[in-house]
């Protein structure tokens, strides 16, 4: 029980840790690119900001699937409750 | 702390259930309904209107705009749907500053509920403009083999839409309360202005993407330029 425990919580950790970085980077570059462009064209101004916050969204979902992962392991985790049912059914 | 409005139940009866997102989503309809009626009852076409005639209609030219910049050339015919998506999301992210209220988008099925809708509405409008041949040849398009491919992304954006939707205002909520188990006098206000950023960038995100799906299921990929390809592509360099 306790090891299930300390597995969800250490995975959970990890899972939100390093599944940032990805999306941090990637939205680093999007939004440098962006900028830069914006300088060079400052009458594209409403399309590249529609752009990018399209993009930074779909960028920033990888970094919520990660998030809602580590969420399920911490409030909602499956085998958590098969344990609790197994323990009970004793 | 809960998860999501899911989890308080204002009443119940036996296995019927009224959650926090079925009470506040109806709350939600009933002020958008309600209002929306008050204010559209007496429209004036002169140069005399009352202030909230004024509101409505930057609301609706804004997102009337909007979608024609996707790249629908018709907006009035996917203004009903896309504005009602975006004006629910909006209001349900904005409501937050209403202390007691937790947003209905917080929970997957609100969620899930309206990527279905997306899920169900792209095909519809596009056999509404394509006909039902057109747009089924539309899953082959650059050749046969892409036909599972084009069905699997059909699939994993709608997931991807509610799931999304889902995160942004869950994590809100959740930081808020982690912040005030921690430090509880300012940091939480300054985090609650961040969410109401974030929830009002989640709703257009969420119609623009509907908008998006919509273009590339209402163009013919290839034979028309205006898709929604031309759009994110970056802009020419002078």
């Amino acid at each position: 029980m306790t090891i299930i425990a300390v597995a969800s919580i250490v995975t959970a950790g990890l899972t939100i840790a390093m599944g940032s970085i990805g999306p941090a980077l990637g939205e680093g570059r999007a939004v440098a690119t962006a900028l830069s462009s914006l300088a060079q064209q400052p009458d594209a101004a409403s399309t590249i900001t529609r752009t990018l916050f399209v993009g930074l969204a779909m960028i920033e979902s990888i970094a919520i699937y990660c998030f809602v992962v580590s969420m399920i392991l911490i409030f909602a985790n499956p085998f958590w409750n098969h344990v609790i049912a197994q323990v009970a059914g004793k | 702390m809960h998860l999501s409005p899911d989890e308080m139940i204002f009443w119940q009866y036996g296995l019927l259930k009224l959650n926090g997102t079925i009470v506040f989503t109806w709350a939600l309809m009933l002020v958008l309904t309600l209002g929306s009626k008050l204010i559209t009852r007496n429209l004036s076409t002169g140069l005399e209107r009352s202030r909230w005639q004024n509101l409505l209609e930057i609301v609706v030219s804004a997102i009337e705009r909007q979608i024609k910049d996707v790249g629908l050339r018709h907006p009035r015919k996917y203004l009903p749907f896309l504005g009602t998506l975006f004006l629910f999301i909006a209001m349900a992210n904005l409501g937050t500053i209403i202390p007691g209220y937790e947003p209905p988008t917080g929970s997957l099925s609100t969620t899930a509920a309206l990527a279905l809708c997306v899920f169900v509405a792209v095909p519809l409008f596009g056999i509404a403009d394509l006909g039902l041949r057109r747009y089924l040849k539309s899953y082959t398009e650059p050749t046969l083999l892409m036909l599972p491919f084009n069905i699997i992304s059909e699939l994993s954006r709608t997931l991807a839409l509610a799931v999304r939707l889902f995160g942004n205002m869950m994590s809100g909520v959740m930081i808020i309360g982690i912040l005030l188990t921690i430090t509880p006098f300012i940091f939480p206000i300054v985090m609650t202005v961040l969410g109401l950023l974030t929830g009002m960038v989640q709703a257009y995100i969420f119609s623009i993407l509907a908008a998006v799906y919509i273009a590339a299921a209402t163009h013919t990929r290839g034979s028309d330029t205006r898709g929604s390809e031309t759009d994110l592509r970056p802009a020419p360099t002078p």
